[in-house]
């Protein structure tokens, strides 16, 4: 039988390897399941590791897709930190951008550099809304906020669903279940020419650091921290626990609804039952990924969007099934959480003993 | 005399400490042998050595003359070795013989085993109902569980790491009468605890160590107990000298406080009463689990009561939370040193904010100052002596001893209008035990009322001017501590006779 039993003292250098670790055995493991698809296993992690970024057009699609991901993940990790498991940041997202969207599309047409504030306020509004419902819940009734966040993403998808089904309809367009596009006031500037780079990878940019100085120098970090460690020393510090539940769902709220109006004012440009790829679900990897810390969740953020632009590439010149992203992704975080057991616990064999 | 145990030159070594440095000694067969140290003496470490917990770097150790080395405790118990924590590992929602079924490798039948348990316990004075909920239990009949559990597996060696910190007098002496059976026939065992009187009663031989190493090795009952004392610190104790007491103006006042129990397993505070004055030392006596976690918390602000409650120098302050209190000079130091009153994942600078943060002004606008906290931390290892290679170190890190001179550090530096305390010098060793004390009475005489919780009968004796009995969750009227003798204590303590209560109180 085997067991496993706790390290005396775990490394903290094995520790600060874990994610390192965790993409390396990853790639080994894709490459096998490459192969049992009769694909080469090289050519493949070649394409989606290291091609992306020879070409210029990829390494601007890197930077498109790791910043949803890290201000979503960045949010995430505060709730993480303090216990507090906020599963539903799709959910969110999908609420931001499409507060973010109806306000673009009630000014159509208005000009204005007030207008992209705004939306950012309404998709950040939208999102925080969002995160109270379950922190209202787990408040009031105790009721566990991963299934109702969960839950609740399912609601925003019907909810955008209908709605640019609805009132939000192009009316030029159709019928389709789409919006108008977004006027140019309504979408976000492009920071590298001809590329879909927009200004919301600046604001994910300083968003790591400026959460690394709240998470690290900041009390409200320094709670953060301490509920999710010691929770009775918590209490007699005088932490508001139920505060604390309404901050960080809220925070991840508003960071998820951000990330939501940046993705359908930038690259989208139009609010559609698609916008929603699964950035939300995949923060949840990337938090983790990153250690918990903003300034690692950055760095995670790019690998995961590797994986992404990779996987496209991958999937039309090796013809390997859309799925193989999914099953990637969730291999990252299934050897990123073994390991971390692992730099805390050894194995053992252990046989029983009869007496 | 042929030795049952003989440990030869164990060494073993954490990052940044030698814990065991070349310890040699034998027990014989019968011995009550007594392992004497201050907190990080390293007496943990050499007792989980023996008991498999712990592979040491060196050294060898042998059962019967035979090589002995465990691989882990199940390998220890199988030679002979068992041993009763500190810290009791029970379920409490479960009954006593469930409790030790749980325990072994192959459990028999119920009936079986209960009667297997009242056998024991009767032939040990060890009295103990298989078919009652541990959670029912007091902290000494737990402890008799325990005992049970290990001579279930008919011991050679019986490993005892401080059990009379928390017993009655009463229990104490049922508690020797057992061991001192055992050891007539002819299980040998390792006694570890601070109280010098009760090693000078029970244990036949010593082994005193002092930073990891052997510093010498008696006979306990030819030593005073300020000698063992000076074997074990390799210096003289400063006693805290008795003083006269004349109570100053009211400063914290509870009136008719009840507050129902949280949970099913807690305590409801029934009526409370009690008025501590300026320059006051108020012990509050009792066996765990009568109130004292519920009363803490009160006092402290983690449960919030109505407001009239309680007063501090006429202002209502049940209502308000644990920081409001602090600013208004009402500070606490709870029991559970990790987990409770310090993190132990984080470090003693980040710890000293925990309750430093408002009054030492150790931040601003929400920013930690770090430079400031770290200034306070240290100003608070100097001044309590907390052995530490920093203040950067996680608490964890620090041995028992050392976290509680900081985390009770922490609250004197912060110069307290009333200072709460629970358990101040629980598993301490007697050295810093000494300090805290001295630094509870030196802020006493600057005119801090101090409310010490405490199961520690001599320490009230020592220290506190007044002495109330909390049990089941009712506190008596407390009385001048000259007034009672510890007998007539105990027996209140274990809430055996109210009467006795009832005549000491005439």
């Amino acid at each position: 039988m085997l067991t496993l039993e706790p390290r005396r003292r775990s490394s903290t250098l094995l520790q600060a390897l874990t994610p390192v670790l965790a993409v390396l055995a990853t790639m080994v493991a894709g490459g096998i399941l490459f192969a049992a698809l009769g694909k080469n296993p090289v050519e493949a992690i070649r394409i989606i590791f290291v091609d992306p970024f020879f070409d210029p057009f990829s390494r601007s699609e890197l930077l498109v897709k790791a910043a949803p991901l890290a201000l979503i993940a960045i949010g995430l990790s505060f709730g993480f930190r303090a216990g507090i498991w906020n599963i539903g940041a799709e959910g969110q997202f999908i609420i931001g951008a499409l507060c973010a969207g109806a306000t673009a599309l009630a000014f159509w047409g208005t000009e204005g550099t007030w207008l992209l504030p705004l939306m950012a306020l309404a998709g950040m509004i939208g999102g925080f809304l969002w995160g109270m419902i379950p922190a209202l819940l787990k408040i009031r009734f105790g009721a566990n906020e991963i299934l109702v966040s969960l839950m609740l993403v399912y609601v925003a998808e019907l909810l955008l669903s209908a709605l640019v089904s609805g009132p939000l309809r192009d009316p030029d367009g159709f019928n389709f279940p789409e919006s108008r596009r977004f006027h140019d006031s309504a979408t976000l500037p492009i920071i590298l020419q001809n590329t879909r780079a927009h200004i919301g990878i600046l604001v994910a940019l300083a968003l790591g650091p400026l959460a690394y100085a709240i998470l690290h120098k900041h009390v409200f970090g320094y709670h953060v921290k301490l509920l999710g460690t010691a929770p009775r020393a918590a209490a007699f510090a005088g932490v508001n626990t139920k505060l604390m539940i309404a901050a960080c769902l809220g925070l991840s709220g508003a960071l998820a609804g951000l990330a939501g109006t940046f993705e359908a004012a930038g690259p989208v440009g139009q609010l559609v039952p698609s916008l929603p790829v699964g950035y939300g679900f995949t923060a949840i990897i990337v938090a983790f990924l990153g250690r918990l810390d903003p300034l690692g969740i950055l760095a995670a953020s790019l690998v995961m969007a590797l994986t992404y632009i990779g996987g496209e590439t991958a999937q039309f010149t090796l013809q390997i099934p859309a799925a193989a992203i999914s099953v990637f992704q969730g291999m990252l975080l299934f050897f990123l959480l073994g390991f971390e057991v692992l730099t805390r616990f050894r194995i053992r064999r252990v046989t029983r003993a009869t007496s | 005399m042929s030795a049952l145990l003989s440990v030869e030159g164990l060494t073993k070594a954490y990052p940044g400490v030698l814990a065991n440095s070349d310890i040699s000694f034998e027990v014989a067969p019968g011995e009550v042998h007594a392992l004497l140290g201050e907190n990080g003496a390293g007496k943990s470490t050499l007792v989980k050595t023996i008991y498999g917990l712990v592979t040491p770097d060196e050294g060898r150790m042998f059962i019967d003359g035979t090589l002995f080395e465990p691989r882990g405790p199940q390998a220890a118990r199988a030679a002979g070795v068992s041993m009763v924590f500190q810290h009791f590992s029970l379920f409490e929602a479960l009954n006593v013989a469930e409790n030790i079924a749980l325990g072994m490798a192959n459990p028999p039948g119920r009936q079986e085993l209960s009667q297997k348990i009242r056998d024991i316990a009767n032939a040990y004075g060890l009295s103990v109902d298989p078919d009652r909920l541990v959670g029912d239990l007091s902290v000494g009949e737990r402890q008799r569980v325990e005992i049970v559990r290990c001579l279930l597996q008919k011991p050679r060696i019986l490993i005892m790491d401080e059990p009379t910190s928390v017993l009655t007098p009463q229990e104490v002496n049922t508690l020797f009468t057992t061991l001192r059976k055992l050891s007539a026939e002819g299980v040998a065992i390792l006694y570890i605890s601070h109280k010098l009187e009760e090693i000078r009663a029970l244990c036949d031989r010593a082994t005193i160590l002092r930073s990891g190493r052997v510093v010498g090795a008696c006979r306990p009952a030819e030593k005073t107990a300020r000698q063992l004392a000076e074997m074990m610190i390799g210096l003289e104790l400063t006693r805290p000298l008795p003083r006269l007491f004349t109570p100053g103006d009211p400063l914290l006042k509870i009136r008719d406080l009840t507050v129902p129990a949280s949970s099913p397993f807690g305590t409801t505070l029934k009526s409370i009463d009690l008025t501590l004055h300026k320059g006051e030392v108020l012990g509050i006596a009792g066996v765990a689990g009568n109130g004292q976690d519920e009363l803490m918390d009160v006092l402290s602000g983690e449960t919030r009561v109505k407001g009239d409650a309680i007063r501090l120098e006429q202002r209502e302050i049940g209502a308000l939370g644990p920081n409001r209190r602090r600013m208004l000079g009402l500070l606490a130091a709870p029991e559970e040193r990790l987990g409770h009153a310090a993190a132990g994942d984080m470090s003693l600078a980040d710890n000293a904010y925990l309750t430093g943060r408002k009054r030492q002004r150790l931040d601003y606008r929400g920013f930690i100052k770090k430079a400031t906290t770290e200034n306070f931390a240290r100003a608070i290892v100097s001044r309590f002596d907390v052995r530490t290679p920093g203040v950067g170190t996680l608490a964890r890190a620090l041995s028992g001893g050392n976290l509680q001179k900081f985390v009770i550090g922490r609250e004197i530096m912060q110069r307290p209008g009333v200072l709460v305390v629970n358990q101040p010098t629980w598993g301490v060793d007697a050295h810093a035990a000494a300090t805290i004390r001295t630094a509870l009475r030196d802020l006493a005489a600057e005119g801090t009322g101090v409310l010490i919780i405490s199961q520690d009968l001599d320490e009230l004796m020592e220290i506190a001017d007044m002495f109330a009995v909390l049990e089941s969750g009712r506190l008596t009227v407390p009385q001048r501590t000259g007034s009672l003798t510890i007998e007539e204590i105990g027996l209140m303590m274990g809430g055996s006779t109210k009467g006795a209560v009832q005549d000491a109180h005439a």
